[in-house]
C-alpha cells in the first residue's frame, strides 16, 4: 500500500463520514417534509362533514369522504378475509411440508416474482378476468386484486416466522400424540403468534394505501357502499380523481385524505413493528 | 378429543390439512401464470396486428388506431435511470452511516424513519410530487439548470416531466435499497473489520476497502431489487410525469412510462385494439419486471451459498 500521510488520511475520513450524517439528516428530513405538507395541509380539509357526508356536486359546499373511507374499509376487510387464510397456509405449506416437496421451491420463487409485480400489473389481471367476464366494476374485483397482493407478502413472512419456532417444539407435540394439524394450529401457531400477527398487519398496511390495483377494478363512487358487486367508492382513487381536477376545493379534500390514508398506515406499520419488538424481549 | 393416534380419521385429517396447505400454495403458482397467460391472450389482437413494430413504433394514436411502445418504454426506462443515479450513492451512504458511525440508538431511530418512508403509499408521493415539489422545482431549480443549458435542460419548463418523475422515484426506492444495503453490510464479519481496525485503518478505509468489497454482490443484487421497484411504480409517476405520448432529449419535458399511461387511458380504451395495445404494454412491463426480478433472485441465492448461508 502506497504510504499516506496520517493527516490526508484522517482529513479523508471525517469529510466522508460528514457527508454521511449530513445525507442521513437530509433523508430524516424528506420524511419530516412529506408528513408535515401531508398533516398542515390535509387538517384544513378536516371539519364534520368530511366525516360523515359522501361527496356533493361541484359548486355545493359540505361535501365529505364518509362513503370513501367506508368503502375502502369494506375492500381492505374482504381483501384481508380472502388473502390471509391463504397466504398464512402457502406460509406452513413452505415452513412445515416444505423440506419433503418439490412444490416447495418454485412457489417461494413465484412468491418473490408476485412481490415484485407492478400492482397496477395486478389490476389489468383482475380487470380481464372478473371485470370483463361480468361486465361491470365490482367492489369484489377490487378486494381480490388488493387480496393477490397482500398473498405473497404474507406467505414469505408467515414461512420466516414459523420456521423460527424449535423442531423440538413440534417434535415433543408430535410426541404427545398430536396430529400434524393440531401440532401446527395448536403450537407451532401459538409460538409464532406475534410473528404471524406482524406479518399480516404489515401486509394490510400495505394494501390499504394501494391505488393503482383499484383503478381498474373496484373504480370509485359518489355514493354510499351498498353492494360490493357495484363499483365502489374508496380514499386512494377519490384522491387521485379530486387531484387531477382543476378545482381547489377538490384538492383540499384528497389532502385530507392523503391525511387520512398515511396516518393510518404509519399507525398500522408501527404497531406491527411493536409487536414484533416485544417479542425480542 | 380423543387420542387416536394413527388411526384412521386422524391420519385422513392429517391428509387433508396437507393438501388444504399445498392447495393454498399452488394458488401462488395460478396467480403468476394467470398473470402471464391472461396478458397474452388480452394482448392477442395487438400481437397480430403490430407484431415486433410494436416494441419499435413510436406512435401513440388512438384515432387512427395506430400503437407502438417506444415513448412508454424510453419514459419508464428514463425516470428509473434517473431514480437509479440518485437513489444508489445516497442509499449507500446512509445504510454505511447507519452500520459504521452512528451509536445504536441513532441508528436504530433512523432506520425505523427510513423504513417508514418505504412504508408511505406511493400516491402519497404523487400528491406531495404535484402539489410541492413540482411547483418547487419550477421557480427555483429549473431556472438553475436551464442557465446550464445543454440539450438535457432546453425547453419549456412545466414543472411536470421525466426529471421530477425520476426524482420522485429515487425518494421512494432510496428507504428499500438502504434497508437491503444495510442488512448486507452487516453481514460482513466483524472479526475482518476489527483485523483492519487494527492494523490502523480509518473507518472510511476499513468501509471502502473491506466491507464494500466483501458486500460488492450483495449491492448489485439491492440494487436490482430496487430497479424492479421503480420500474413498476405506478401513481407517483402518474401525477408527476406529464402523460404525453412523446420522446424528448429534455429531461424539462413531460412524458409518460408504461405504468402511468396504463393507469390513465385503461379505461377510456374503447376499440378492441386499443385495450389491446394496453394489454400488449402491461405484458412488456410485467416481462421487464420479471427479467430483473429473476436475475436479482439468482444473484442474491448465488451470494448466500458463496458466504456458506441457507440457500
Amino acid at each position: 500500500m502506497r504510504p499516506r500521510s496520517n493527516l490526508i488520511r484522517r482529513t479523508i475520513n471525517q469529510t466522508v463520514m460528514s457527508i454521511s450524517l449530513l445525507t442521513s439528516l437530509v433523508g430524516i428530513l424528506m420524511l419530516a417534509w412529506i408528513l408535515y405538507e401531508v398533516i398542515s395541509r390535509g387538517a384544513g380539509a378536516f371539519n364534520w362533514s368530511f366525516f360523515t357526508k359522501p361527496p356533493v356536486p361541484l359548486g355545493e359546499t359540505g361535501g365529505g369522504v364518509a362513503n370513501a373511507i367506508l368503502g375502502t374499509l369494506l375492500l381492505t376487510l374482504l381483501a384481508t378475509v380472502i388473502g390471509v387464510p391463504i397466504g398464512l397456509f402457502a406460509g406452513v405449506f413452505l415452513a412445515e411440508f416444505g423440506h419433503q416437496s418439490r412444490l416447495s421451491s418454485p412457489v417461494r420463487f413465484l412468491c418473490n416474482i408476485l412481490m415484485g409485480t407492478p400492482s397496477i400489473i395486478v389490476g389489468v389481471f383482475v380487470y380481464s378476468l372478473l371485470v370483463v367476464p361480468l361486465g361491470h366494476f365490482s367492489g369484489y374485483a377490487g378486494a381480490i386484486a388488493l387480496a393477490v397482493i397482500m398473498i405473497p407478502l404474507i406467505a414469505r413472512t408467515a414461512e420466516d416466522m414459523l420456521n423460527l419456532v424449535p423442531d423440538t417444539l413440534r417434535e415433543s407435540a408430535l410426541a404427545l400424540g398430536a396430529p400434524r394439524w393440531k401440532v401446527t394450529l395448536g403450537v407451532v401457531f401459538r409460538a409464532a403468534k406475534k410473528g404471524l400477527l406482524t406479518g399480516a398487519l404489515l401486509a394490510i398496511a400495505r394494501v390499504s394505501g394501494e391505488t393503482a390495483p383499484l383503478l381498474f377494478t373496484a373504480l370509485n363512487s359518489p355514493y354510499w357502499p351498498r353492494s360490493m358487486s357495484q363499483p365502489i367508492s374508496n380514499l386512494t382513487k377519490t384522491i387521485y380523481d379530486y387531484a387531477m381536477s382543476p378545482y381547489a376545493d377538490w384538492h383540499q379534500i384528497a389532502w385530507g385524505a392523503s391525511f387520512l390514508i398515511t396516518v393510518s398506515v404509519l399507525l398500522l406499520t408501527i404497531s406491527a413493528r411493536v409487536i414484533l419488538h416485544e417479542r425480542k424481549r | 378429543m380423543k387420542h387416536e393416534t394413527g388411526s384412521k380419521s386422524q391420519v385422513r385429517a392429517d391428509w387433508v390439512f396437507r393438501w388444504f396447505t399445498a392447495l393454498c400454495a399452488v394458488t401462488v403458482v395460478l396467480i403468476v401464470s394467470g398473470i402471464f397467460v391472461e396478458l397474452i391472450i388480452n394482448s392477442r389482437i395487438s400481437l397480430q396486428k403490430f407484431g415486433l413494430g410494436f416494441l419499435v413504433s413510436n406512435v401513440w394514436n388512438p384515432v387512427t388506431e395506430n400503437f407502438g411502445a417506444v415513448s412508454s418504454i424510453y419514459g419508464t426506462l428514463a425516470t428509473t435511470a434517473i431514480a437509479m443515479v440518485l437513489a444508489t450513492p445516497v442509499s449507500l451512504i446512509i445504510a454505511l452511516f447507519l452500520v459504521e458511525l452512528a451509536p445504536p440508538k441513532v441508528s436504530s431511530f433512523v432506520g425505523t424513519a427510513i423504513e417508514l418512508l418505504a412504508a408511505i403509499p406511493s400516491i402519497i408521493y404523487g400528491m406531495w410530487g404535484l402539489f410541492v415539489f413540482a411547483p418547487l422545482m419550477l421557480n427555483y431549480v429549473y431556472p438553475v439548470l436551464g442557465k446550464i443549458g445543454g440539450p438535457l435542460f432546453s425547453g419549456p419548463p412545466l414543472g411536470i416531466g421525466i426529471l421530477p418523475a425520476g426524482m420522485i422515484l429515487a425518494l421512494m426506492i432510496l428507504p428499500f435499497i438502504t434497508a437491503v444495503t444495510r442488512d448486507v453490510f452487516m453481514m460482513v464479519p466483524s472479526v475482518v473489520k476489527e483485523a483492519a481496525h487494527g492494523m490502523g485503518a480509518t473507518t472510511w478505509e476499513v468501509t471502502y476497502k473491506v466491507t464494500l468489497r466483501h458486500c460488492i454482490s450483495g449491492i448489485i443484487g439491492a440494487l436490482f431489487l430496487g430497479l424492479g421497484r421503480a420500474i413498476g411504480e405506478t401513481m407517483a409517476v402518474t401525477f408527476v410525469i406529464g402523460n404525453e405520448h412523446r420522446i424528448s432529449g429534455s429531461l424539462f419535458a413531460p412524458g409518460n412510462s408504461i405504468a402511468s399511461t396504463l393507469a390513465n387511458e385503461f379505461t377510456e380504451a374503447s376499440e378492441p385494439i386499443y385495450l389491446s395495445s394496453l394489454f400488449e404494454l402491461g405484458l412488456v412491463l410485467f416481462i421487464i419486471t420479471m427479467v430483473f426480478q429473476v436475475v436479482a433472485h439468482f444473484w442474491l441465492r448465488r451470494l448466500r451459498q458463496s458466504i456458506g448461508g441457507r440457500a
